[in-house]
């Protein structure tokens, strides 16, 4: 009984040093809240779409749904977070700009036509580019002119937005093609909603890239020491830089997914206040702001909590003057939970619990 | 390797500085226009000065003359401005008080645009010093302008403020041209009542908690609501955001409970809120199931209504400029003005009588 007892206290303690606790702990108890206060939480139904195609509908879909944006921008936060030792500030406006630009290059200049002028592909791709040079516009004052990441990008958190409306004038083109809406919403005859299955492929992808490259070996050690990095033959400006770089490709995807959902744009709030959920799922991932070692599976996790979270608030109809201060609090036990010094002093408990049992 | 990044990059960073001057170029172009068209003007009309004062004897000459002599009387008006980019609304507001305040209608017009209170201050005190007639105002913020606008009237500056109120004896201000959101919201929720719906079951999307905007359109319902025993389904902040929107109807979907209208407080969060009921097969707007009302009477917008997606859409009138125009041309001729607060007239459009006409006219 005692051995059995001190092999649970030691399986606690292990488990509460696990960067997977704070998040999973999160999603459990969230879950839980709900199936006690509410079990329908949870159903799932095939419902018939206004196009006509059967889709899943119910309220763990709509999070898998709305929290693939969050969850694609969580990958490319990490690793600026990782390499950079701070925060890019500038997604919201950068995801308006890529999504204006592929507008932009979409409607060909005719805001009111809502015929497409390219194919899809070859706008996204564009916008990747674009995305990916404003990337590497902030990669390179933080790398090159050691900027703080925050103080460097909030260049292009202040004049994002301008620019974005500039690229179409001013205007707010409307696509009337039907497939540009799939990618926000259902591929006739798949009724997982297409959001979710780019969130995967991206995941795939950055997991592939993980294990087959050295991207996190290097990243990790830019993060870590930057001099020692430098010595041992890294070049941490160029890491730093590809890590903004990066974040500009996911911001291109979110970018994509944020227009099609209602084939069109809002320049001054599209993605508002993104870049913070963003950090906060890094955060969540129990991924130290301050860079080095990172996972990049407990802040895609984040996103998705952040996502639950939300839709709960909605669900119980917290008043809208309230909602902020709700998930607040909730964010802050969140965060003071993942600490690093909290999470030592619980497994330091564990110990001594421990050892008083031995005694 | 290392030299190619570096060029690759240096590449980047001009292609985004070029982006950016190009911003700050387009933006500045109007100005630039203006001072070009001034100094233009001088010369042109000393030039027709010499040829009247010379040649007057061919009376093409004098006629030509005339409008370029006009031109010394130009009312000057200073015009400041929220930045253009932030709305359709003041996009639209910003090209109409363009297109009127124009040198063929006797104005000479400066333009200033900022979001900052400060900013917008400074600009004002520039223009007072500038000697402009009359200080046309969009306030950003409703506090600090007390000084400014003594100064003004010291200088004998004459302030006219358009869209938004200040916190500022109404002395110290010509009139205040504004929309009364309030009487917007009423309409709206007047438009409900009459459509004799069985049972309401009405969601309600807000906009950014505490604007002008949305306490007025905000009020007009839930007062209604409460006293006819409307049922509130769903009452949450989208924000003004069209994806915020579309989550909040998608909760109450998931949640199966059922409604009949939305009742979005701007068009953005009304075609958000369409995307997810489109998304769940529910059928919305004049043969639909759920009524749709909008507000901001976007171009987009009354397409919708006109093609009988959505069912209402109620105006945000940003056409000022002619109530503007009025005003100065009543003070110019010495008259007096009877009322300091104007509100503007503003219309609410139904999908079952709305016009193309309209659309062309009203859409912003």
């Amino acid at each position: 009984m005692q051995n059995h007892k001190s092999g649970f206290s030691a399986f606690l303690g292990k488990l509460v040093r696990q960067q997977y606790f704070i998040p999973l702990t999160a999603l459990v108890l969230l879950a839980l809240f709900n199936l006690i206060a509410d079990p329908a939480f949870f159903k799932i139904s095939i419902t018939t779409n206004s196009a006509g195609n059967a889709v899943l509908s119910g309220t763990p879909i709509t999070i898998l749904d709305y929290g693939s944006e969050l969850a694609i921008l969580a990958i490319g936060m990490t690793l600026v977070t990782s390499a950079s030792k701070g925060q890019d500030i500038s997604v919201g406006a950068a995801v308006a700009i890529a999504g204006s630009f592929i507008l932009r290059m979409l409607c060909g200049g005719d805001s009111s036509s809502g015929t497409l002028h390219m194919p899809i592909i070859c706008a996204f791709l564009l916008g990747c580019v674009v995305a990916m040079l404003f990337g590497a516009f902030n990669g390179v004052l933080v790398a090159f002119f050691k900027i703080q990441p925050m103080i460097a990008t909030l260049i292009l958190y202040t004049a994002g937005r301008s620019i974005a409306a500039w690229f179409n004038n001013n205007e707010l083109p409307i696509i009337k093609d039907a497939t540009f809406s799939y990618i926000g919403g259902f591929i006739p005859g798949i009724p997982i909603p297409t959001p979710f299955f780019i969130a995967v492929l991206c995941m795939v992808i950055i997991t592939l890239v993980l294990r087959f490259t050295n991207l996190r070996l290097y990243t990790e050690a830019v993060g870590i020491n930057e001099n020692s990095a430098r010595l041992n033959g890294l070049n941490p400006s160029a890491i730093k830089i590809l890590s903004f770089v990066i974040l500009g490709l996911c911001v291109a995807v979110v970018g994509l997914i944020k227009v099609s959902r209602v084939s069109s744009i809002n320049y001054s709030v599209i993605a508002k206040d993104i870049e913070m959920d963003a950090i906060l799922a890094v955060a969540l991932g129990g991924n130290s702001l301050s860079g080095g070692k990172f996972n990049m599976a407990t802040s895609v996790m984040g996103a998705y909590i952040i996502q639950f979270l939300t839709q709960t608030l909605y669900k119980y109809k917290v008043p809208s003057e309230a909602l902020p201060a709700y998930k607040a609090v909730v964010v802050i036990l969140l965060v003071v939970m993942s600490a690093p010094t909290v999470r030592e002093y619980f497994s330091n408990l564990m110990k001594k619990i421990k050892v008083k049992e031995a005694a | 390797m290392k030299k190619k990044l570096a060029l690759l990059l240096v590449a980047g960073m001009t292609m985004a500085s070029v982006i950016g001057c190009g911003g700050n170029s387009a933006e500045t172009t109007a100005p630039a226009a203006d001072t070009t068209t001034d100094e233009a003007e001088a010369p042109a009309a000393d030039t027709a000065a010499d040829t009247a004062d010379t040649a007057d004897t061919a009376d093409a000459a004098t006629d030509e003359a005339e409008a370029p002599a006009a031109s010394g009387e130009l009312i000057k008006v200073g015009i400041i401005n929220n930045d253009p980019n932030e709305s359709s609304y003041r996009t639209a507001n910003d090209a109409d008080l363009k297109a009127t305040f124009c040198e063929e209608n006797g104005y000479d017009a400066s333009f200033a645009y900022s979001l900052k209170n400060e900013e917008q201050i400074n600009a004002a005190q520039q223009f007072i010093q500038d000697g402009v007639d009359y200080l046309l105002l969009s306030a950003a913020d409703t506090s600090g302008w007390d000084s400014v606008l003594q100064d003004a009237q010291a200088n004998g500056v004459r302030v006219i403020l358009f869209d938004r109120t200040i916190d500022a004896d109404p002395s110290l201000y010509e009139a205040s041209i504004v929309s009364d959101m309030r009487a917007e919201g009423d309409k709206a929720v007047e438009w409900m009542k009459s459509q004799n719906l069985d049972e309401y079951n009405i969601i309600h999307i807000q906009g950014v908690m505490g604007s002008a905007a949305q306490i007025g359109r905000s009020d007009a319902l839930t007062e209604t609501a409460a006293a006819e025993g409307w049922n509130i389904v769903m009452e949450q902040t989208a924000n003004w955001n069209a994806e915020e929107a579309q989550q909040i109807v998608q909760s109450v979907i998931d949640s199966g409970e059922s409604f009949n209208v939305i009742y979005a407080e701007n068009d953005n969060m009304a075609q958000g809120a369409v995307a997810a009921l489109d998304s769940a097969g529910i059928t919305h707007g004049v043969d639909g199931d759920v009524k749709i009302i909008g507000f901001d009477t976007n171009k987009f917008a009354l397409e919708e209504l006109l093609a009988g997606n959505w069912n209402y859409d109620g105006q945000c009138n940003p056409f000022q400029s002619s109530y503007i125009n009025d005003i100065i041309k009543t003070l110019e001729s010495g008259g007096t003005i009877s009322e300091k607060t104007i509100i503007m007239d503003e219309k609410g459009f139904d999908a079952e009588t709305i016009t193309q006409e309209d659309v062309d006219t009203y859409g912003i």
